[in-house]
């Protein structure tokens, strides 16, 4: 079989004032149900060994978490090579209750930021407050960055994990490239 | 060699000493209009001028009269210039807000051949002719004339700087920004805010426009808590500078302050560095819990003959001047009040040790003030109760005629000088706390409007979010700013949730001052002949005598009087004019002032650059364009791209020596006769399951969904409420639960917010979950009579008649990707549309360019999809629907369930115009040369409409040439259409052409559908 490429093969970026990198392959399933019921909790914690998060948060571990998406949406992030096992595991615990669950990990593009500017670059971007006392590891945002739809959350305090469309990836790297020009640092060091 | 050049004894000059801005080790140099000159840095570009004694800048709007600096900030309406060359370019920009720089290239506007002699200015000979309403009277008849002669003429004439021609070399960005209370200029109001909020805890941000702290404070002196002033500005600064709750930032401006606490401010990052990194401005977009509006106040200019000869100045602008940037406007300065502050410009003109003539105060007061009393001390005479009967000079100031204020203009005496400092007072700058609806009160102590702190504007509980600070409250001694600012900072953190700390407000010493008197005309019974020669506004060029006229027309509210005279229309706002027009029509009208009010207070509070607005939107990012997995693929293979909503799809695959037409004749023939690919991933692809899923798509398609069996495929149409068609596309039953709903390119989106917005409004008990997962696939086409052997060539699942009917779909394998086959057609040829994971799209079209190369496989682009379509009779979203149009009108009636109960549109369907007989009909349309119909060309009939417009019967919705039939081929919709077959009708073309075609079946090609069922 065909070796399964992202979108921009991994593109990196680092002469600005934060580094972006479009990050591999990376396993995403949309479990969509009632999350107070415990047939999805477990389904959730089948594929992950996590529990369900809270509104606006992220329960993430490397290449594998839970973020919320909505009152009735999980992101479920697994490994890319096990999208079809945890898929089938989670589709046998949810075998009688009613619930969809559907693998998007092509659907969509990852990048990163980093750097201890990363935050000036999200601020410039997403209608989102940035500081650290308002966004930190652990949180979780679905909202816009510029003209696209984004998802976003931190997995260590100088860096952003986001989430967008595929189709929208180079539109995605070129946006972060602007907003990460020399010379754009918020405030002057 | 030539004779030494006279030096002119009313010069602009640099002096010796003085210039608390200016940092004289740091020579810049700059050019006006080509003459090359020099600065200091820390100059501004009116400060440089000035001091090479450029003070005349610009000719003004109507009259081309000569005009100079007034101001030294914002407020500036004459010093406009355009900045820059090429891709540099920008007009308008005020030199008293330009920094200077090294290598700045700045050239002034509005005048032909040159500024020192300019033709326009035969304008101003002829300005008794051209009062205020003179282009709405002189232009309006004959009407042709405005379009053809008046307006290009007026263009001309009109307007101050060129548009920009070079395309813009900068970038510009956006920046959210948040914090609990926004403080809004940096003056020494602003700073002793945001240092009472910051105490408290409170998240405070404070913009100030300029490049520097404190405002006026420190040209105007005084002390607090019996420090300078300037030296607290410095320890607030540096105060404030190490709390990790505070940001300040220099050179932003609050341009606007909107509902729920959202404000802009607009940074200039490298206006006075153009060659560091980085975007030149950004826009702020703040979330503020609490707004102080500290933006100071404006002097108002003082009305009487001649005060826009270049050389008179606000005398707040001569004292900055001298003691900012170390420039005398002239050696003898007249100064010329109605109030105490103006006499803090004498005493710093004397101590600088420049002339002061006289003090003309058109008051009369019992005992001196201090002010006045130092200024005697010093030397300088004053007359009390007098004033300008008219400047003498015309592109400079010679001397001033002095009169007695109370009486008609008799000269009294003649004064030589070479500037006057004017001064009628201050206006608070309220715009801001107005921008939202803050109301505003008439002081009669100070002739002003200041803000009404009881009628704030209000937030979405009630309570006001905005709150004046210092003058633009109101307030002018350094004890009533300091006492102010501080309780404003306070109540400001306070408002926001934080508890304020104990503290007393530091104590500013205030001079004792004598009342202003309002002044509005000088003299007080100017004749028409002064009257006509006292200006306004600047920038628009409306005297007095133009807002008198206006009020005897009849314009008697304010903003129809704004709109006749243009009075505060320009790029300045009316900053300088505002308040002197109001009193002049409110005497006109004999009303009090309050009575007649003023015009609105809009955003941006100075006009701030398109680039800021758009923010990082231009070139690569311009619009987010969505590209599928083989998007370089095509690119590198010839696409002509066509943009079908954020997509790009290929219009066709265009080959060497081929033409865009060559290439979709090629691609349409060749997968009639050989093997087509083409790129289906942007069709959407969404996801709907749950028991009640049949029940769903029973409601949102207008065929039968629920009975479709799982592996079957069915085509359904989708429409709104009211009827029309909105979408259409192959359901795919997945399982019992699940089914797959194909949607057009434009709509995935569109439709699959319909179904949630159904599911979570009106069906919320049903049990079904829709995902939208256009994306997760990249989807082939293979079209055409060899389609199935490139498939079986690759491999791995049977793709035979039998095993894979027609409508049918399957998973399996081919060429080692997983695939998901559905056997349908948009053609009428053999077609497989193959569904692979995004990732692998790419090397999936490559498999199939492998294993089709003999069989004479072609990529085709969307031109080609639509004439195989169009020659096949089916119909395009988009093309044959536009909004309006039901499936009835569109022979599609047996795509209309007659066994449900409802589906959406199914009531609208019932109502009298849907079931209209003469809605018009799709039908075919074949011109009886052969030729192709313009598309969306109409069809005439006998006789005319009310308007005398021919009458019409039908329109072309869709047209192309069919290589395949090697003719043209077309469909429209027709009155009575079905019923004449073979009736030929007219379709006059806007080139001039009658095309004729005859009415015949949409379906051009294989009507019995043989081919796509092999």
């Amino acid at each position: 079989m065909s070796e399964t490429v992202t979108a921009l093969n991994g593109a990196v970026w680092s002469k600005g004032i934060a580094t972006i990198t479009e990050a591999p392959l990376q396993g995403m399933i949309t479990l969509r149900g009632d999350l107070s019921i415990s047939a999805i909790k477990k389904a959730a914690k089948t594929a992950t060994g996590m529990a369900v998060p809270g509104p606006g948060k992220a329960t993430v571990d490397g290449d594998t978490g839970l973020c919320w998406m909505s009152p009735d949406e999980i992101l479920v992030l697994c490994p890319y090579s096990q999208v079809a096992e945890t898929l089938d595991k989670m589709t046998a615990v949810l075998a009688k209750t009613h619930a969809l669950a559907v693998d998007v990990s092509d659907a969509r593009a990852v990048f990163q930021v980093s750097g201890p500017l990363a935050r000036d670059v999200m601020a410039k971007l997403a209608p989102v407050d940035f500081s650290a006392d308002a966004f930190a590891p652990g949180m979780f945002r679905r909202s816009r960055m510029a003209q696209v739809a984004a998802a976003f959350w931190m997995p260590d305090a100088d860096r952003f994990q986001i989430v967008c469309f595929r189709s929208q990836s180079q539109y995605m790297f070129d946006l972060l490239k602007v907003a990460a020009q020399p010379g754009s640092e918020i405030q002057k060091p | 060699m030539l004779p030494p050049v006279p030096r002119p004894d009313n010069m602009s000059t640099r002096l010796a000493t003085h210039g608390r801005l200016l940092n004289k080790d740091r020579a810049v140099r700059f050019s006006f209009n080509g003459k090359q000159l020099k600065g200091f840095e820390g100059d501004t570009l009116a400060s440089a001028l000035l001091a090479n004694d450029q003070m005349l800048v610009g000719r003004s709007f109507k009259y081309h009269r000569p005009r100079g600096i007034v101001a030294a900030g914002p407020e500036e309406p004459n010093a406009l210039v355009n900045l820059g060359v090429d891709g540099k370019f920008e007009p308008n920009q005020r030199a008293t807000t330009t920094e200077l720089f090294d290598g700045l290239l700045a050239t002034s506007q509005n005048h032909w051949p040159s500024l020192e002699f300019d033709v326009g200015a035969v304008n101003a000979k002829l300005s008794r002719f051209m009062p205020a309403g003179f282009y709405y009277k002189m232009f309006i008849h004959p009407r042709p004339l405005w379009k053809y002669i008046y307006e290009p003429f007026i263009r001309q004439a009109a307007g101050l700087g060129q548009a920009p021609k070079g395309r813009d070399q900068d970038t510009y960005e956006h920046y959210y920004a948040f914090c609990d209370v926004l403080i809004i200029g940096g003056g020494i109001a602003g700073l002793q805010a945001a240092k009472s909020a910051a105490r408290t805890g409170a998240k405070v941000l404070v913009l100030e426009q300029t490049a520097h702290w404190g405002g006026r404070a420190p040209v105007d002196g005084g002390t607090v808590d019996g420090l300078p002033v300037d030296k607290v500005v410095d320890e607030l600064v540096s105060e404030l500078s190490g709390m990790e709750n505070v940001t300040l930032r220099l050179r932003t401006m609050g341009a606007g302050v909107y509902d729920h606490g959202y404000v802009l401010g607009y940074e200039r990052l490298t206006d006075h560095a153009p060659k560091a990194d980085g975007p030149r401005h950004r826009l702020w977009r703040i979330r503020a819990g609490h707004i102080v509006t500290a933006t100071g106040a404006i002097e108002r200019p003082l009305s009487f003959a001649g005060n826009d000869v270049p050389g008179v100045m606000l005398a707040s602008a001569v004292r900055d001047y001298v003691v900012n940037y170390g420039v005398s406007a002239g050696d003898r300065t007249v100064v010329v009040t109605n109030n105490d502050d103006a006499y803090r410009t004498a005493l710093a003109l004397k101590s600088a040790g420049l002339n002061v003539p006289v003090i003309l105060d058109a008051r009369v007061t019992p005992v001196d003030s201090a002010l006045m009393a130092e200024a005697k001390a010093a030397g300088i005479r004053v007359m009390m109760g007098h004033g300008v009967a008219k400047v003498l000079g015309g592109k400079r100031v010679t001397g001033v005629a002095v009169c007695a204020q109370a009486g008609e203009g008799a000269v009294l005496e003649e004064i030589a000088c070479d500037a006057v400092a004017m001064s009628g007072g201050w206006s608070p700058v309220v715009h801001l706390w107005s921008h939202c609806g803050g109301k505003l009160l008439w002081d009669n102590d100070f002739a002003m409007f200041r803000p009404d702190v009881d009628k704030a504007p209000k937030g979405a509980d009630g309570a006001g979010f905005v709150s004046p600070a210092g003058a633009a409250n109101g307030h002018f001694g350094l004890t009533e700013i300091m006492g102010d600012a501080h309780a404003m900072g306070q109540a400001a953190a306070e408002a926001t949730g934080f508890a304020a700390k104990r503290g007393k407000a530091p104590q500013g010493e205030s001079v004792d001052e004598a009342p202003m008197a309002p002044v509005w005309l000088m003299p007080q019974g100017a004749g028409v002949t002064l009257r006509s020669k006292s200006w306004l506004d600047y920038q628009n060029d409306v005297k007095v005598s133009d807002v008198q006229l206006a009020a005897q027309e009849g314009f008697e509210s304010v903003e129809h009087a704004k709109r006749y005279t243009t009075l505060g229309m320009a790029t300045d706002q009316g900053k300088l004019s505002n308040i002197n027009g109001l009193a002049i029509l409110s005497d006109a009208l004999n009303q009090p002032i309050p009575q007649t009010g003023t015009t609105t207070f809009r955003p941006p509070y100075t006009p701030i650059s398109m680039g800021a607005i758009g923010g990082e939107a231009r070139g690569e990012v311009f619009q987010p364009i969505r590209r599928t997995p083989m998007h370089d693929w095509h690119d590198a293979n010839g696409a002509d791209w066509e943009p079908v909503g954020q997509w790009r799809r290929p219009y066709a695959f265009v080959r060497d020596g081929e033409t865009v037409h060559d290439a979709v004749m090629r691609e349409t023939k060749n997968t009639r006769e050989n093997l087509g690919l083409l790129d289906a991933s942007t069709l959407g692809k969404i996801i709907v399951k749950g028991p009640d899923a049949g029940k769903f798509l029973d409601m949102l398609y207008t065929n039968m969904m629920s009975t479709l069996k799982p592996g079957k495929c069915r085509y359904g149409l989708m429409c709104g409420e009211n009827g029309f068609l909105i979408d259409d596309g192959v359901v795919a039953r997945i399982d019992e639960d699940t089914f797959l709903c194909h949607t057009t390119t434009g709509g995935a989106e569109s439709i699959h917010g319909h179904m949630e917005e159904w599911l979570q409004t009106e069906w919320w008990d049903w049990d079904v979950y829709v995902a939208n997962v256009t994306e997760q696939y990249a989807q082939v086409a293979v079209v055409g009579p060899k389609a199935r052997e490139a498939l079986e060539r690759l491999g791995g699942m049977d793709v035979s008649r039998d095993a894979l009917g027609f409508m049918e779909w399957a998973d399996g394998t081919l060429g080692g990707f997983d695939v998901r086959v559905y056997r349908i057609s948009f053609s009428g040829e053999l077609s497989y549309e193959i569904a692979v994971r995004a990732g692998q799209g790419q090397a999936f079209w490559d498999a199939l360019m492998a294993v089709g190369a003999d069989l004479g496989v072609m990529p085709y682009g969307t031109e080609a999809l639509h004439i195989l379509r169009a020659e096949k009779g089916f119909i395009m979203i988009g093309d044959e629907t536009d909004g309006t149009v039901i499936p009835q009108d569109l022979g599609l009636h047996w795509a209309l369930s007659k066994k449900k109960e409802d589906y959406l549109g199914k009531r609208a369907h019932t109502r009298s115009h849907m079931a209209d007989p003469e809605r018009w009909q799709l039908v075919g349309l074949e011109t009886t040369d052969g030729s192709v119909l313009p598309d969306g060309a109409y069809a005439v009939a006998l006789g005319r409409n009310a308007n005398g417009q021919k009458n019409v019967q039908g329109r072309v919705t869709s047209s192309y040439h069919s290589p395949n039939l090697g003719r043209g081929i077309a469909m429209g919709l027709v009155l009575h259409g079905p019923d004449r077959m073979g009736e030929v009708i007219e379709f006059p073309g806007t080139d001039g052409t009658t095309y004729l075609a005859k009415i015949v079946s949409p379906v051009f090609h294989d009507p019995q559908g043989e081919k796509q069922n092999v």
